[in-house]
């Protein structure tokens, strides 16, 4: 059999089993030498490229913010500043599982500290955060809450109190609308902010000067290095590990210095004090703004301590309207104020002399209608030349005026003004208002018939009624037009930045605009003796003077909210609240050498000569009369203009 | 015998107290010294791989005590013919085990391999890394080498029963492993050249035929072999790491638990399959060379040992087990180094992890026993 044949060879078989161990190890060599290899190409040839890439890996860049820029007024006041605040943070993943997060929440609610309706955005907050993150879930703690939290600091893990700095305005809700507010950054802002810059920042500006200067005051980042596991979880050394990183301090924003008075600002609010309203003061030589004031406002801290829904919708939902700024987003009929205006119109195109005299019988007809024009004085104001026109606020005079200056000019005169147009404030928002022309009718209105222009629209239109709306920036901008004789600069807010952290402050230049040009000192000067007069004894104005050691020049003005019947009698009791007139007032002082324009609007306030005229006045005074403000709270209140 | 006189009248002129012990303890001197040395520098790195876990390094010393007892029992008490007697009995243990696994298994990480037997949890395809080899030299020990077509024959069934269990686990890098121990047995018992040359295009066909076969994952760490930047955080992620971390630690390192990757977590199973890359993180090309040294000296001295078997069954066996040996370590730092496909094959003596220590050292002590009692047979 070749089975038996073939028997067990010892040595041969050993030989075999040598020679191919003996291969084996040249196998095993060659492919460990191989393996060497690599390691040599990986650590030798290539190590320039893994240092890198290992670098790169575990060191993340971490933005440091930059703290906000601080807010004065023109005196150094401290308007907005950044506090350390406390509050409340969660870092999930130290929270536990997502049953115990909603239990956390739930009890946070439960002791008082976490509004039941806001818990679904706090969450989704939370969610959209890193697990290892911290992030804030109430803004600003009050003592009171820190007291609860720390009473029940033992239920929670993972949820502790940190300072912070925040936003603080220290007036609070004083001049809001002309600072602004601070709030936590919106899917809206995203959109436009560039996210390097705002890495790390959680509030925005969102309003007034805090919206129009964020890039003054936001600053500059700065940077750390830092050591991050895989998981992106920063480290702070692992073990004996512990590398070198680098770090680059961020940049304060500069500070901004604005063109506002404290004194004033807080006289202007509150002389508004219970109203709904705006004040505008201006310096009418550089358009500094001293004072802008709008009613009801709001406490802006309350938003960098973060709102409840609740309470947003509050704000919201006021019927006052407290988020509104009135000053340069509330339009209204300019009423009697625009006169002045207008009266120096038809001297500038010469339709009229000063000492031109009309009679005022107390109502006017257009020639060859029956339409009657009534005067605010049913009994008329008699034989009557444009300065005392001016002064008792003529409705027939100017119906006269308006008909011979026609629409087109009056268009164009009011435009240089700044009527229908931004003034050019350097706070974005303001509405244009409207000033109404021919053009604009057919403009604004669909079917040609509503598209004509009627002669009678022009005499409403001279009276400051109809279609023109204004807002009180805008009447505040055209008044320090007159009181500087033409001569017009655009409103500013902020009159200087101050570099973070030292005292040079660098001014901005003052910006002047077009202005009135061709009107002669003597015509200005029946303008400023018009509106003197209306100050004076038989003036419309009068109240505001009373007892002013200055000389004020002032018209007032009344905005029709509703329109009344042909024969019907304005009845002040009669009319529901909120459908009353408004009450306009433009003033400048002193009247020989103005130094500060001021317009006043009050909603629904009746007269701009009983309700405007002594808020006005504690603005005059507190800026003319430094040491003798206490005076305005003494001036007789008896006074009854129509 | 002659050749027996002469090497023990020369053994016994270099006999020290230590020396003694060893022999006492049936153990080669120099194999033990360099195995000892290899463990050693593997609880160091384990330390630091697993980030200073003396939780860790407490389990893994006590992986390292099962797995020296497991040795120095071998090494002392078998002898080749036991061994050779137990070797089918350990094949078919093996086999039952394994289907006990597919029925009832334990899952782990997702693949049935584990048996979990009360007080002990372990991987029944361990049992095979030794219980193959040991067959097929047990088969080949009383034929005459090379082997017949037939006996091939015998060999690869004998084979590929384990290995596709283990593959239906599924356990791909295992059950390649332990087809890898069956074929060095075949490649040392003489197989022809011709045959081998001939098997070169059969392989081919069984490798696209796998492809259709083997599961997703596997297939995806295949595909991520051939382009790891194609899914940066994916599955390219363990070879893109593993590298940064080798290539960064440069030719002396970064210093022990200074390696960035591995201390930071970047490094994906840094304790366990990808160890490899910890060292060349901190101890930079020469370390990493250092260990290739020591892995080749016990692998060289292992052969050595192997040869001077006296029965086609310990040569055999121990050949085999010298280089499975190497085979552990060549896939596992060629698949850290990114010069093989991920496999989960770990860094023998020196991963975290009992099984694989204890079944290489059991190794070491079959070959140990193989080796010195080898005067004992059939004098």
């Amino acid at each position: 059999m070749v089975r038996r044949v073939r028997i067990k060879d010892h040595w041969g078989e050993k030989r075999i089993f040598t020679v191919r161990s003996i291969v084996a190890g040249v196998v095993v060599a060659t492919l460990l030498l191989s393996v060497a290899a690599r390691l040599f190409y990986l650590q030798v040839l290539r190590y320039d490229y893994y240092s890198e890439l290992s670098q790169g890996n575990r060191v993340r860049i971490e933005p440091i913010p930059p703290s906000r820029g601080l807010i004065l007024d023109r005196h150094g006041v401290i308007l907005a500043e950044n506090l350390p605040a406390f509050q409340l943070e969660l870092v999930r993943e130290q929270v536990g599982t997502p049953a115990q997060l909603d239990a956390s929440l739930a009890r946070l609610v439960a002791i008082g500290l976490l509004d039941k309706d806001d818990v679904p955005s706090i969450k989704r907050t939370i969610l959209s955060h890193h697990v290892y993150e911290s992030v804030p879930i109430k803004l600003q703690l009050s003592d009171e809450e820190m007291a609860v939290f720390a009473v029940h600091r033992f239920e929670f893990t993972g949820i502790d109190i940190r300072t912070r700095l925040s936003r603080h305005y220290p007036f609070g809700p004083l001049a809001v609308h002309a600072l602004g507010y601070v709030a936590a950054i919106s899917a809206q802002d995203v959109q436009h902010i560039d996210a390097a810059a705002y890495a790390g920042t959680t509030l925005i500006g969102k309003l007034g000067v805090e919206r129009a200067y964020e890039n003054v005051l936001h600053g500059t980042p700065g940077f750390r290095e830092v050591l991050v596991n895989a998981a992106g979880r920063p480290v702070e050394k692992q073990g004996v590990f512990r590398p070198i990183l680098k770090m680059r301090p961020p940049i304060a924003g500069s500070d901004l210095i604005l063109s506002l008075d404290v004194r004033l600002q807080r006289a202007a609010e509150q002389g508004l004090q219970g109203l709904r309203g705006a004040v505008v003061a201006i310096n009418p030589n550089n358009g500094d703004i001293l004072a802008l004031a709008s009613t009801p406002g709001f406490d802006p801290n309350e938003f960098a301590r973060g709102l409840t829904n609740k309470q947003y919708n509050e704000l919201q939902q006021d019927i006052d309207k407290p988020l509104i700024d009135r000053a340069l987003r509330g339009t209204y009929p300019p009423g009697s104020t625009v006169k002045p205006f207008y009266a120096l119109a038809a001297l500038h195109f010469g339709v009229m002399t000063p000492d031109q005299t009309i009679f005022c019988p107390g109502h006017y007809n257009l020639p060859g209608s029956r339409h009657v024009y009534h005067d605010w004085k049913p009994a008329g104001h008699g034989t009557i030349a444009m300065r005392r026109a001016i002064a008792q606020s003529c409705d027939v005079y100017f119906y006269q005026v308006a008909e011979k200056l026609g629409i087109d000019r009056m268009d164009e005169f009011m435009g240089v003004f700044g009527f229908g147009r931004p003034t050019g404030i350097d706070i974005a928002g303001e509405k244009s208002g409207l000033m109404p022309s021919p053009a604009w009718k057919r403009r604004a209105y669909k079917h040609a018939a509503d598209q004509i222009w009627f002669p009678g629209e022009t005499l409403i239109v001279g009276i400051g009624q109809g279609y023109m709306l204004v807002t009180p920036l805008q009447l505040a901008h055209a008044v320090a037009g007159i009181a500087a004789r033409g001569r017009e600069f655009a409103p500013r807010l902020v009159i200087g930045e101050r570099a973070p952290g030292t005292s040079k402050v660098t001014m901005l230049p003052v910006k002047r605009q077009r202005g009135i040009t061709g009107v002669t000192p003597d015509q200005w000067n029946v303008i400023f003796d018009g509106m003197e007069e209306a100050t004076q004894p038989g003036g419309t104005a009068v109240r505001v003077q009373a007892g002013a050691p200055y000389k004020l020049a002032a018209k007032t003005g009344t905005a029709q909210v509703f329109s009344l019947g042909k024969n019907q009698k304005y009845n002040v009791k009669q009319v529901a609240e909120r459908l009353r007139d408004h009450a306009v007032f433009i003033a400048f002082a002193p009247a020989d050498e103005p130094k500060l324009a001021v317009a006043v609007l009050v909603e629904n306030g009746g007269h701009g000569g009983s309700t405007d005229g002594p808020i006005a006045r504690r603005i005059f005074d507190e800026y003319l009369l430094p040491d003798k403000a206490a005076m305005t709270a003494n001036a007789p209140t008896t006074v009854k203009a129509p | 015998m002659m050749f027996d006189d002469m090497s023990r009248s020369r053994t016994r002129r270099t006999l020290s107290a230590g020396g003694r012990t060893l022999r006492l303890l049936g153990l080669d001197g120099p194999l033990t010294g360099v195995l000892t040395m290899i463990i050693c520098i593997g609880i160091l790195v384990v330390y630091s791989a697993s980030g200073q876990n003396v939780k860790m390094v407490e389990h893994h010393l006590g992986n390292i005590a099962i797995a020296v007892a497991a040795f120095l029992a071998l090494a002392r008490f078998a002898t080749p013919q036991i061994l050779r007697l137990a070797a089918p009995g350990a094949y078919a243990v093996g086999v039952l085990l394994l289907i006990v696994v597919d029925a009832t298994g334990h899952v782990g990480k997702g693949a049935q391999r584990w048996l979990d037997i009360g007080f002990i949890r372990f991987q029944p395809s361990e049992i095979m890394k030794l219980a193959v080899p040991m067959i097929c030299a047990w088969y080949m020990h009383e034929r005459p080498l090379p082997p017949t077509f037939k006996d091939l024959l015998v060999m690869a069934i004998l084979i590929a029963i384990p290995t596709a269990m283990i593959v239906t686990q599924p356990d791909l890098g295992t059950a390649l492993l332990i087809a890898a121990s069956g074929l060095i047995v075949m490649l040392l018992s003489g197989l022809q050249l011709q045959i081998i040359l001939l098997s070169i295009p059969l392989l081919s066909g069984a490798a696209w035929a796998g492809w259709h076969y083997i599961h997703d994952y596997q297939r995806q760490r295949l595909l991520m072999f051939l382009n790891p930047q194609s899914d940066r955080l994916g599955a390219g992620y363990h070879i893109i790491q593993s590298q940064i971390a080798i290539g960064s630690g440069g030719v002396f390192g970064k210093g022990y638990m200074h390696g960035s990757q591995a201390q930071l977590d970047f490094l994906p199973e840094r304790s366990t399959d990808f160890i490899f890359a910890v060292i060349g993180e901190e101890f930079g090309l020469l370390g990493q060379l250092l260990i290739l040294t020591l892995y080749g000296i016990v692998i060289g001295r292992a052969l050595y040992l192997a040869m001077q078997g006296q029965d086609t069954f310990s040569r055999l066996t121990g050949g085999a087990i010298a280089l499975s040996f190497f085979v552990y370590v060549f896939v596992n730092s060629g698949m850290v180094s990114g010069i093989l496909p991920v496999v989960g094959v770990p860094l023998p003596l020196i991963s975290y992890g009992g099984t694989s220590m204890v079944t290489i050292m059991a190794g070491f002590g079959i070959l140990m026993a193989l080796h010195s009692h080898r005067k004992l047979v059939g004098s």
